[in-house]
């Protein structure tokens, strides 16, 4: 009866004889009943060419292409669709015909910004202030963390010590984020944080200490450089692979969980690193065992040579906080003042609700990904050199300060210089003293030294012994 | 909830060997307390002393949790953490997603703020999945942060080969992890070893892997008033003798262990008096017991159920040959799985995996009954 009419009505409209299996075929496609007040349909199941989609073709019925993101109301809905399913998951409201939720949205995220370039604050903004006291170690860390990055960098260069890597254009989400936590907060690092480390305490001495490897180091010369660690300062050791930290870091929160402590964890990662499957595991737990903890994706726009293009088609990090059901916030990474506010507003959500929160701070790779690296082989040097000054954090929190009368040109110098002298002093006591000890080959492999460990240390010194010459002289046994 | 393990194990229908063997073994829970007979000597399953001595460390220390696949509300894939989350609740029993890398990630995440976790793998198959977390968030950690951040986690699951699950389910993994400075690998036999052993391990505040044997979950050993007791604890590098011989040195380590005893009786009739080892521990190895042994009785069999390439066998083949090379009356003669990928036909798979007549004929070659392997070549 249905498909009598149905092939009825469609020969009516059409003016085309159409055959009953043609009929057939469209009335399981979709229930016919095309108002008079609608454009003549077609007879093709796919939309005109030129409709846009989401305009009406076939009756009042959306074509098969994709639509707008579910949410946007439709005039003239058959109240039939109100209606509700059980599922394992929750109910959900079911509706009659197909829509599919877009790739891309209508309008991406939006930046959370505080300053604009000039260092003024944005009229209407809301932020967490910050005392005079915080607001100039920020920015004197801040600077620190470029000149010890530029003199680390050369020091590589010529050979002093074997590899290092840089912060440059990431220096307000090192400083400001570590502004905003306490120091019971725990901090996974990736490695491009080191700016967490200063701020807590961590020594210009100490930071040429562990790139030089020496005895001083805390990690005893265990590690290549930049991998630093402190027990002292909450700051778990850098570890290579990457994206490790990020499942660390949920697992962490939970031990934190279970002490009740006022104090969360916080773990950075690239955008890069949302590549891998530990980001998934670790966002996907985190909300599922509610533990406070901060994911902070550093999205510096490139992952060694790989640019965000070819990393994901997501709408950055940020989007996908709500697909694992997490609350998710993008700053902009090189406002200090806007990274600062967010992280604050995070950790306080993460400790006072015990939840995940998702923080991407939108910023530009300066450096190279290394010193193993040159990056003007994938990317032009004018984009470089333009995010390396006119969009430089550092300067436009200076103009920040500068205005609220808390700096100016001659405290600048000075402490650039001071910072300077500091570090060259630094690195030049750390290449002199001397390296770890024989002995602390053998240790920490275990939580006591076995005893083939004992015994290879003992062969180990009776060979330097017999053999002196084959044996490093500064390297004390 | 069987069909969540009917995935894991095998990808169609569980062969109905494995189903009547696991539903055998799904037992009332008044049988979790150790049968008594009227001559006083008490027997445990494997299975009740794993279940007993969880529960005891984690009775004895809050910090103590259990994460895995099943190990909640499905009492465990093997049963082997029943009851444990009725007693001790969803915040110590955490069932977790199916991922391996991001559940190992967050045990070891946990572990370096100071909890206390056993992370269970349904099969040690799947840990290779999680491997980077095992070796370099785990094992390495305490050396490459110069001792600053200690790991207290235990690795625990079945190992080996169970019965016609095919080759994903049932390789040895217990040379790839001893392989590794910074781990501590541990194979139980008995139900004395199980106890013992993976309390030690829960204790330990190194990484731990502990490997398991399903079909072993199921099989009784009697355990003293000793054993029972619940400060009851092994040494982590020391083997067991299980049966002390003049003639020839058979090591092993779990499953083959029992293989190894009745090789040993069998053996008995001919003459040949087999001392068997019982390893307990493939990191470290116990060099001593085992030299000792050999310069006692100057021929060694090793017999594991892993592949024959850089095994567990070769390393202690080394050790021999290091310390007590002069001792050595006959090459030593090396027992491994086939040199494949477990197949899953049952008579082939009884070919790929060492049977009771192949460490028979080993130890007979070692004694010069017959030509020994290495004479041949």
């Amino acid at each position: 009866m249905v498909l009598w009419l149905a092939r009825s009505r469609l020969s009516h409209q059409f003016g085309v004889r159409i055959g009953a299996v043609d009929a057939l075929r469209r009335s399981l496609l979709w229930a016919p009943s095309p108002s008079p007040s609608n454009p003549t349909p077609t007879p093709s199941s796919h939309p005109r060419r030129g409709d846009r989609c989401g305009g009406r073709v076939f009756g009042d019925r959306r074509p098969l292409c994709s639509a707008p993101s579910v949410g946007s109301s439709d005039e003239g809905e058959d109240p039939r669709d109100n209606r509700v399913l059980d599922f394992p998951g929750g109910k959900v409201t079911f509706i009659a015909e197909m829509r599919f939720l877009s790739e891309s949205p209508v309008e991406r995220v939006n930046c959370y910004r505080v300053l604009d370039d000039d260092g003024q604050t944005i009229s209407g903004c809301k932020f967490q202030e910050v005392s005079k006291e915080v607001a100039l170690k920020m920015y004197n860390d801040m600077v620190t963390l470029q000149v010890m990055d530029t003199i680390f960098y050369e020091a590589q260069r010529q050979g002093r010590i074997s590899f290092y890597l840089t912060s440059i254009g990431e220096e307000a989400i090192n400083i400001a984020s570590a502004a905003a936590l306490s120091l019971d907060d725990i901090v996974l690092p990736q490695y491009r944080e080191p700016g967490v480390l200063l701020w807590r305490g961590f020594t210009l001495q100490e930071f040429a200490n562990q790139c030089f490897g020496n005895k001083s180091d805390y990690g005893k010369g265990r590690q290549m450089p930049i991998h630093y660690g402190s027990n002292q300062l909450n700051y778990f050791t850098v570890s290579s692979p990457i994206a490790t930290q990020l499942p660390h870091a949920a697992g962490a929160a939970y031990s934190l969980k279970m002490e009740k402590k006022n104090a969360c964890v916080i773990t950075y990662f690239g955008d890069g690193g949302t590549s891998e499957g530990d980001f998934h595991a670790a966002l996907n737990f985190a909300a599922v065992m509610e533990v406070p903890v901060i994911f902070f994706c550093r999205n510096n726009g490139w992952a060694i040579s790989t640019p965000t293009t070819e990393q994901f088609r997501s709408d950055g990090a940020v989007i996908r906080g709500q697909a694992y059901g997490m609350r998710s916030i993008r700053v902009d990474g090189n406002d200090a003042l806007a990274v600062y506010s967010a992280v604050h507003a995070a950790r306080e959500m993460a400790i006072s609700e015990c939840r995940p929160i998702l923080v991407e701070a939108l910023t530009y790779r300066v450096g190279h990904h290394s010193t193993s690296d040159d990056s003007t082989k994938y990317r032009p040097i004018h984009e470089i050199e333009h995010w390396r000054t006119a969009r430089d954090p550092i300067s436009r929190y200076r103009k920040w300060i500068e205005r609220n009368g808390w700096w100016c040109d001659a405290t600048e110098s000075e402490l650039r210089s001071q910072v300077r002298k500091e570090l060259l002093q630094a690195i030049q006591v750390a290449e002199r003293v001397e390296k770890p000890p024989l002995s602390d080959l053998f240790t920490d492999v275990y939580d006591r030294v076995p005893s083939n460990l004992i015994e290879q240390e003992k062969s180990l010194r009776e060979t330097v012994k017999k053999h002196p010459g084959d044996y490093p002289p500064d390297v004390p046994v | 909830m069987l069909g969540v393990a009917r995935r894991k194990i095998a990808c169609e229908s569980i062969p109905a060997a494995i189903l009547g063997q696991a539903l055998q073994r799904i037992r009332p829970l008044g049988s979790i307390l150790p049968r008594n007979y009227s001559n006083g000597a008490k027997e445990m399953m494997v299975r009740e002393a794993l279940n007993s001595a969880l529960d005891e460390e984690m009775s004895a220390d809050p910090k103590v949790f259990l994460m895995g696949e099943e190990v909640g509300e499905y009492q465990g894939a093997y049963k082997i953490t029943k009851g444990l989350l009725e007693k001790y609740g969803p915040d110590r029993v955490l069932d977790t997603p199916i991922t391996e890398a991001g559940f190992t990630g967050i045990g070891v995440g946990a572990a370096y703020h100071g909890l206390r976790p056993i992370v269970e793998f349904m099969t040690f198959n799947f840990s290779m999945q999680a491997i980077d977390h095992i070796i370099n968030s785990a094992a390495k950690t305490n050396y490459m942060s110069a001792g600053q951040i200690s790991v207290p986690i235990v690795f625990r699951g079945p190992n080996g080969a169970a019965a016609g699950v095919g080759a994903q389910h049932s390789q040895c993994y217990a040379a790839w992890y001893a392989h590794v400075p910074g781990l501590k690998v541990l194979s139980p036999y008995s139900a004395e070893d199980a106890r013992g052993l993976l309390k030690a391990a829960i204790r330990d505040p190194d990484p731990v892997v502990f490997l398991e044997n399903e079909l072993l979950y199921g099989e009784s050993f009697p355990v003293s008033a000793e054993v029972l007791d619940s400060s009851f604890c092994l040494p982590i590098g020391k083997a067991k003798i299980e049966r002390e011989g003049k003639h020839v040195t058979i090591t092993a380590f779990s499953k083959m262990v029992g293989y190894a005893l009745k090789a040993a009786e069998i053996l008995s009739k001919e003459g040949i008096s087999a001392e068997v080892i019982n390893l307990r521990s493939i990191r470290p190895l116990d060099r001593a017991t085992i030299n000792a042994s050999v310069r006692k009785t100057n021929r060694l069999v090793t017999v594991e159920e892993g592949f024959p390439q850089h095994g567990v066998g070769a390393e202690i083949c080394m050790s021999v040959v290091e310390e007590s090379f002069e001792y050595l009356d006959a090459p030593v003669e090396r027992i491994s799985g086939a040199d494949v990928p477990m197949p899953y036909a049952a008579n082939l798979e009884r070919l790929a995996v060492p049977q009771v007549e192949d460490i028979v004929r080993a130890a007979k070659r070692a004694c010069y009954r017959s030509v020994p392997m290495a004479a041949t070549a």
